[in-house]
């Protein structure tokens, strides 16, 4: 395919998801957990992807998302509660200090923005340690930034350690789509610059991407900086999704979570962090949940095993299935198109008829 | 005297819960010492320890249910790393880590679903939960058991490592994986063995932990396993003694902290700690330096 | 080969949760139907089985229960309706909250009862709100939970009232004049309630000495020692029973010999267990006392006896928690205003709410314009180490 054509094709299949999400949010009733599924899909796929920038495009190992995520929610949800629900929000802190609302938008922005800052300060010291370090360094930080904002002495700010409530929330399922796709439209296009290329070739070796003249700390620096950035967005359309925020939700088992998020989506894919995404919130909060019903018969037989947390338990094997025998996750490194759908079908026949024959390997 | 008396209850509890960190810190050093493996499972080994104690003491007499604890902590950690790493040897790192995050998240939930996600009153073993007073701080007997158990079981440790033949193929599996493959050591019997170890020692540390701290659930193996972890990297991972060293002082520090009045930072503390010690000097305090082959 | 076998066992596996999930609504409906063959109202009970608070959640859901087993039909419009409950989990987490609470909104829920822990309350609110379902709060003190809404109502006391009953219990029986308040970061409950401890303590004239844990820690012999060491004559621990179990252990092997005070939480059993043969004294405040209504207590305990699930979510006694108690009469509540409004819909109960006066175990429940329960009274309940019961101590309320 021509590359005009494929640009065509996937403007065309956004459009019809859109369109999609449109009609379903006009038929279905807005109470389905459908839209709950939805919605928080396409946070976490933005943040899947954020962190996908980082651990499997440049291949920096960080597990700092939920400590940016956090710094997104409440600058979020700082700057957008109304001012005239602030005394009750801030009741033991006479308000607050922060006495002005921005627009949503602004302040979406405006939480990457803080979220950046840090992740650029942050950056400068731990950047320089390598692998399984920078993770712990980043894990750590998160752990951090978590306490100093359950401080009380930052109360009247963060509201210490309590719930910060009534900002602004989704009208419509559209809103978190329509963001997360701009911001993961910017990451593809960022991904497929020369500063992209270069974030793959610190990835492969990054002590050949010195020898070619990349600047190393520039560059992971950068990668850092936007991926942080786009967490921090998608804390914020998280806040606006939870409709109340706590520091608290923000803790290390998070982080834990997109990673999972992006290693059954498949490292270095950006639709497969996507699909990875909408299929971890579809089983965690819906398609299993039938599982904890305990009163649940087949014929006469009492299924009795099945009781609150059977659920869970039920996942984590199929998380564990999947990390031990589709280690490369959905897609491996690859893309999803409909081209490569296609050639994915024509050369599954062809394959299995070879793999028949040569089946003695395994 | 009367500043004693007030300060070394803080002093007493950070070297007993140190004690405490530094026997799981062991596990998590020994894996990472041969397979560069980040074992996010093993605070959770350490809470099902808890757990079978819960279940065990409920049929068999204590001394039974003691040996049942670490024969069934040891099986565990066996069976984990069969199952969910040895597969995975040939993966890249990532997809070892990711299945021990997926494990750790198993066993949370399991016990969650085994548990019905309530807090599991932890019996109380005689002798060592018995209240003592030294220097009129009143504790319990465990608190000053810990440090000593703790220092017995790592001397062991390295003699075991020094001069048994196990011993010395962990150490030549940590220096280089492969060359000591082809040397002839049996490497996934090694590896089980670090895994018997660590296992065990997680065992003994949950008797001693929860008998302080009564309550088990299904979350309580998470944090005192993320400070075991930052202890052993604080103490250069890879090295027993840096981790047992490392323990202790984040366990102490940690208590001073609280004493001090700025509890909402305890945890903070600690992770500051790790990651000034990392930018300041990389490996650790005991950590060698690893060497990049072009 | 085997690994070909297994992914195909692993997509099929996936496959038929797949069609499991698109079962379940038909599923559950056949349940009720099943049943009941007439006419069914759902109940949705919104409270935590797991985390911190889901032993408290346990017994406030049994309250529920029992209620449920004892009136399990109600008459709306002049038809016979059964009451199905549908409990979810909230998981004592606020940001699992809002999708428990989705659930009970995609099951068609006329009312909710629940929840134990105001954090969760706070987080499940909008839900329901957006979804115009009235909830009941059962034992959720926190004063934000029905500030400014307009659908959730509660049947027990706000935290203001219970922090200055705890306060003047404080000054009043131990002449305390300085307190140790030890909170739970992020825990809406515990920090409320110790603010509104540490201003009524204040405003008595003593002085307050205020610490905080994070979640997860289970070390508290540090704070105990602090308390010791700063002199405080009581030791108000506003938690959960979680936490509780282990402070107790820890104040008891200290030897901390102050009283230890804290809020409804830990009128339970687990604080009975781990306080019974130590050497320690607790009171709490909470909304009822056993032996209040015999005729209550002896139903309850036979239902309790007789079913081993119930007994094992009561703690594996049958001592009647004030939370089973709210709970039972949040479920008479609910029939009332379904009986009053005449209809399951969502609005036309949350308007009938207003108006609903019952007279449950716990004491006359009716609503003000808020939506709090005009209630003026509580109980300070204390351990006795050796029975392993609470003996009564004396009834507060604030004066004016």
């Amino acid at each position: 395919m021509k590359k005009q054509t494929k640009i065509i094709w996937n403007v065309g299949l956004i459009a019809a998801l859109l369109l999609l999400l449109f009609i379903l949010e006009q038929v279905v009733p807005s109470s389905s957990m459908l839209f709950m599924v939805l919605k928080k899909g396409a946070i976490y796929a933005l943040v899947a992807v954020s962190m996908n920038l980082l651990n499997g495009f440049t291949g920096l190992f960080s597990l700092g998302q939920a400590g940016f995520m956090l710094l997104g929610a409440y600058t979020y949800a700082i700057l957008t509660i109304p001012v005239e629900s602030r005394a009750s929000v801030y009741q033991y802190f006479d308000g607050g200090i922060v006495q002005f609302a921005i627009p949503v938008p602004l302040a979406l922005i405006a939480g990457g923005v803080v979220a950046a800052v840090f992740a650029f300060l942050i950056g400068l010291p731990v950047l320089r340690l390598k692998s399984d370090y920078l993770a712990i360094a980043t894990l750590g930080f998160a752990e951090i930034i978590r306490a100093v904002f359950q401080w009380d002495k930052l109360g009247p700010l963060t509201n210490g350690s309590n719930l910060l409530r009534n900002f602004p929330t989704f009208q419509s399922v559209l809103y978190p789509f329509i963001v997360a796709g701009i911001c993961i439209g910017l990451i593809v296009l960022l991904i497929n610059s020369t500063y992209g290329r270069a974030f793959k070739a610190i990835r492969d070796d990054e002590i050949a991407a010195e020898a070619m003249g990349i600047n190393l700390a520039h560059h992971k620096q950068l990668a850092f900086v936007i991926s942080s950035f786009f967490a921090g967005v998608s804390g914020g359309l998280l806040a606006m999704y939870q409709t109340t925020i706590q520091a608290s939700m923000f803790k290390s088992a998070m982080t834990y979570e997109i990673l999972l998020i992006v290693v059954i989506g498949g490292i270095g894919s950006v639709t497969g962090s996507c699909i990875g995404s909408f299929l971890f919130i579809a089983c965690s909060e819906w398609w299993l949940r039938f599982l904890d019903n305990s009163n649940l018969y087949i014929g006469d037989f009492h299924l009795s095993f099945m009781r609150p947390g059977f659920r869970k338990v039920v996942f984590s094997v199929i998380i564990m299935a999947i990390v031990l025998f589709y280690r490369k996750g959905l897609m491996g490194d690859r893309e999803f198109s409909i081209e490569g759908a296609r050639r994915f079908f024509q050369k599954h026949f062809k394959k299995k008829q070879a793999v028949e024959g040569g089946s003695s390997h395994e | 005297m009367e500043w004693i008396t007030k300060n070394l209850p803080y002093l007493m509890a950070g070297i007993s819960v140190g004690g405490q960190y530094a026997l799981i810190a062991i596990g998590y050093t020994m894996v990472y010492g041969i397979l560069r493996l980040i074992n996010f499972a093993h605070g959770d080994i350490f809470m099902v320890a808890g757990l079978i104690m819960v279940y065990a003491v409920t049929v068999m007499p204590m001394p039974l249910a003691l040996l049942l604890v670490v024969v069934a902590t040891v099986a565990l950690g066996f069976l984990v790393e069969r199952a969910a790493y040895k597969p995975l040897r040939s993966a890249p790192r990532m997809s070892v880590m990711i299945s021990a995050i997926g494990v750790s998240y198993l066993l949370q939930n399991l016990a969650l679903y085994i548990t019905g996600g309530l807090s599991q009153q932890y019996p109380a073993i005689p002798w060592l939960s018995d209240t003592v007073t030294i220097l009129g701080a009143t504790t319990k007997r465990v608190t000053l058991v810990t440090p000593v158990l703790t220092i017995i079981l790592v001397v062991v440790l390295g003699l075991l490592i020094k001069y048994t033949k196990v011993g010395m193929a962990m150490r030549a599996a940590s220096r280089d994986f492969e060359t000591s493959q082809l040397m002839g050591i049996k490497i996934n019997s090694v590896i089980s063995m670090t895994f018997v170890i660590g296992s065990f020692l997680a065992a003994v540390g949950s008797m001693l932990y929860f008998t302080n701290y009564t309550g088990v659930t299904p979350t309580a193996g998470a944090m005192p396993g993320l400070k075991a972890f930052v202890a052993a990297v604080f103490g250069g991972i890879g090295s027993i003694p840096g981790a047992v060293i490392g323990a202790f002082i984040i366990g102490i520090c940690e208590n001073i902290i609280k004493g001090v009045g700025w509890t909402t930072f305890s945890d903070a503390f600690t992770f500051a700690l790790l990651i000034v010690i990392l930018i300041a000097k990389p490996t650790g305090l005991f950590g060698e330096k690893a060497i990049d082959k072009v | 080969m085997k690994k070909r076998v297994l992914s195909v066992l692993l997509a099929a596996a996936m496959l038929s949760t797949l069609l499991a999930g698109c079962e379940k609504k038909p599923e559950a409906a056949a349940d009720g139907t099943e049943a009941a063959s007439g006419d069914v109202v759902t109940i949705g009970v919104f409270e935590p089985a797991s985390g911190d608070n889901g032993a408290g959640g346990k017994q406030e859901t049994l309250g529920i229960q029992y209620a449920n087993y004892v009136t399990p039909t109600v008459e709306i419009g002049g038809k016979e309706y059964t009451v199905q409950l549908n409990i979810v989990d909230n998981e004592s987490s606020n940001d699992k909250a809002p999708s428990a609470a989705a659930t009970l909104v995609s099951a068609g829920a006329s009312v909710v009862l629940g929840s134990y822990g105001s954090g969760v309350s706070i987080a499940g609110s909008d839900t329901f709100k957006e979804a115009g379902i009235p909830v009941i709060g059962v034992t959720c003190t926190n004063p934000q939970i029905t500030e400014g809404n307009t659908h959730y109502f509660r049947i027990c006391f706000l935290d203001p009232f219970q922090g200055t009953v705890l306060a003047n219990f404080s000054s009043d029986n131990f002449g305390a004049k300085k307190a140790y308040v030890l909170t739970k970061l992020g825990d809406d409950y515990s920090t409320g309630l110790g603010h509104y401890f540490t201003e009524a303590f204040e405003a008595l004239g003593g002085e307050v000495i205020e610490e905080t844990f994070q979640e997860g820690n289970s070390d508290f012999t540090s704070y105990i020692t602090s308390a010791k060491n700063e002199g405080a004559e009581v030791f108000f621990a506003p938690s959960s029973t979680e936490v509780a179990a282990l402070l107790i252990e820890q104040a008891a092997s200290q030897g901390l010999e102050i009283p230890l005070l804290a809020g409804d939480t830990w009128d339970s059993n687990v604080i009975l267990n781990a306080a019974e043969g130590k050497n320690v004294d607790i009171y709490v405040s909470t909304f009822y006392q056993e032996g209040g209504n015999p005729e209550f207590d002896a139903g309850i305990k036979e239902w309790i006896n007789s079913d081993a699930t119930a007994k094992a979510n009561n703690g594996g006694d049958d001592t009647v928690s004030g939370l089973t108690v709210m709970g039972y009469d949040a479920y008479y509540v609910a029939l009332e205003a379904l009986k009053a409004a005449g209809s399951t819909d969502p609005a036309a109960v949350n308007e009938a709410l207003w108006d609903v006066t019952y007279t449950g175990v716990s004491g006359d429940i009716s609503f003000n314009e808020i939506g709090d329960a005009n209630r003026d009274a509580a109980y300070i309940k204390h351990a006795n180490t050796e029975t392993g019961a609470w003996d009564f101590v004396a009834e507060q309320s604030v004066a004016e």
